[in-house]
């Protein structure tokens, strides 16, 4: 491919540019991260995703591509020649896109619901639809990885990264809120899954460290009480 | 393709459901449409969305695919050789997707606060509604349809909403021909394709089930 010019426009913490980023190592692509600061927004991020004004933003020589799946479906289609990140069959691809829906649309909610929980009581609620929505991707593993490491089989695809770019949220808030979510004895097959996904070589640098990442979070809540400071 | 069975679970007036029935319109794809009741869920229906338990599926050969836009995906990649939905520039493709992804997150939820408010919040959602009409008229410009030349993607996730449109009118009282009036020639060139006149519900039926939904939820 001719020299091609790609921006990043992103945040470590956010596992939506983090979904951009996997996607862009598994295709041996290079680019440019432009780390947005916490709390404002750039003149180019404003520019370039005048709509929603959120990251991450990809610019693929200067064209904005926004929303996270739809950059991962880009980088897929762009760099057809790497290995291939959606599945082919047109059923395969139908569920692995509902299933990124669920996660978005529901289990993400609900993980930040437990963080934002006050009281046992609370807490306990805020843990049983996420509990529900892991029993759920654990079933989903069983059938699409087929016996293999990933839920895209031999190689990570669309799915486990949709899913996988929250394991660093997920631990921050396992560990936060004292509670197991990716549970060894209730789902054993996510939780090899985890391991294995955080250790490849296209992920290992973009996840973040549990430990650096509850100190952001610690940040990011009381950003959430005192939007002043 | 031949031997192919295809059965749609939907309801009269889901904008949902209609984004499917053009999309398999739009391909002349012979389906089964089997009408949901929504107080009242068919066996089927809770069997092939487990999940979510919602309509529309499309059930092809026996497998369900769930979520409107999900299935119209699904359409255009099995039945590729007509009528592509989806242009073919990877580009054009995420800027469709984009805007589709913009219809599902703005639209109906705001439309629904104009019937299911009053006062100020009923105030705040139609402004915010004709925000929303406006942007999607400048994505349109001056081309015949968002797809450009072609009927597409986005086309078919947006204009279900079309037929609702007497309904946010009349609570809103508003009338979008004169807030967005590209967006409206743009309705009516779509409504004069088969594939969306015959899928589109009437937009007075839409007005009384709104009535009685009101009612029936007891909102003034």
């Amino acid at each position: 491919m001719a020299k091609d010019d790609v921006k990043l426009i992103g945040a470590w913490p956010s596992p939506f540019v983090n979904r951009a980023q996997i996607a862009l190592n598994i295709k041996s692509v290079k680019y440019e991260f432009l780390e947005e600061k916490f709390g404002s927004k750039s003149e180019l991020l404003l520019k370039s995703n005048p709509v929603h004004k959120k990251i991450p933003v990809m610019i693929h020589n200067d064209q904005p591509i926004c929303e996270s799946l739809v950059i991962v479906e880009y980088i897929d289609e762009v760099w057809s020649s790497g290995p291939s990140i959606l599945p082919s069959d047109p059923y395969d691809r139908a569920t692995g896109r509902f299933w990124a829906a669920y996660i978005d649309d529901k289990l993400f909610p609900a993980i930040r619901g437990i963080g934002t929980a006050d009281g046992e009581e609370a807490k306990k609620a805020a843990i049983e639809p996420v509990i529900e929505g892991l029993a759920y991707l654990e079933e989903e593993f069983i059938k699409s990885s087929k016996g293999k490491n990933f839920f895209g089989g031999d190689k990570i695809g669309y799915l486990d990264i949709a899913f996988g770019s929250f394991l660093g949220w997920i631990r921050v808030t396992e560990k936060m809120n004292s509670v197991k979510l990716i549970d060894e004895s209730k789902t054993p097959n996510l939780f090899k899954w985890a391991e294995k996904f955080c250790a490849d070589n296209s992920v290992k640098d973009v996840i973040p460290d549990t430990d650096k990442l509850s100190e952001f979070a610690k940040v990011l809540m009381a950003k959430l009480r005192n939007p002043q400071n | 393709m031949a031997g192919d069975k295809v059965v749609v679970l939907g309801t009269y007036g889901s904008m949902f459901s209609m984004r499917v029935q053009v999309a398999l319109a739009e391909k002349g794809i012979e389906y089964e449409n089997k009408e949901e009741d929504l107080a009242n869920k068919s066996p089927l229906l809770l069997e092939v969305n487990p999940v979510h338990k919602k309509i529309p599926v499309l059930i092809h050969n026996g497998k369900p695919v769930c979520e409107s836009l999900i299935i119209v995906q699904y359409i255009d990649e099995v039945w590729h050789d007509k009528n592509p939905l989806l242009p073919s520039d990877p580009y054009q493709r995420a800027q469709a997707r984009f805007w589709a992804d913009f219809v599902d997150k703005k639209v109906y939820d705001c439309g629904r606060r104009i019937w299911a408010t009053k006062g100020e919040e009923k105030e705040a959602a139609k402004k915010e509604f004709i925000g929303i009409m406006k942007t999607l008229e400048g994505e349109l410009g001056n081309k015949p349809y968002f797809g450009g030349e072609d009927f597409g993607y986005v086309d078919v996730a947006l204009i279900p909403f079309y037929c609702w449109f007497h309904a946010y009118e009349n609570f809103g009282n508003f009338k979008t021909e004169t807030e967005c009036p590209k967006l409206v020639e743009w309705a009516k060139r779509c409504m004069q394709r088969e594939s969306v006149s015959k899928s589109l519900a009437d937009p007075h039926k839409i007005y009384e089930f709104v009535v009685s939904l009101k009612k029936k939820l007891g909102i003034e």
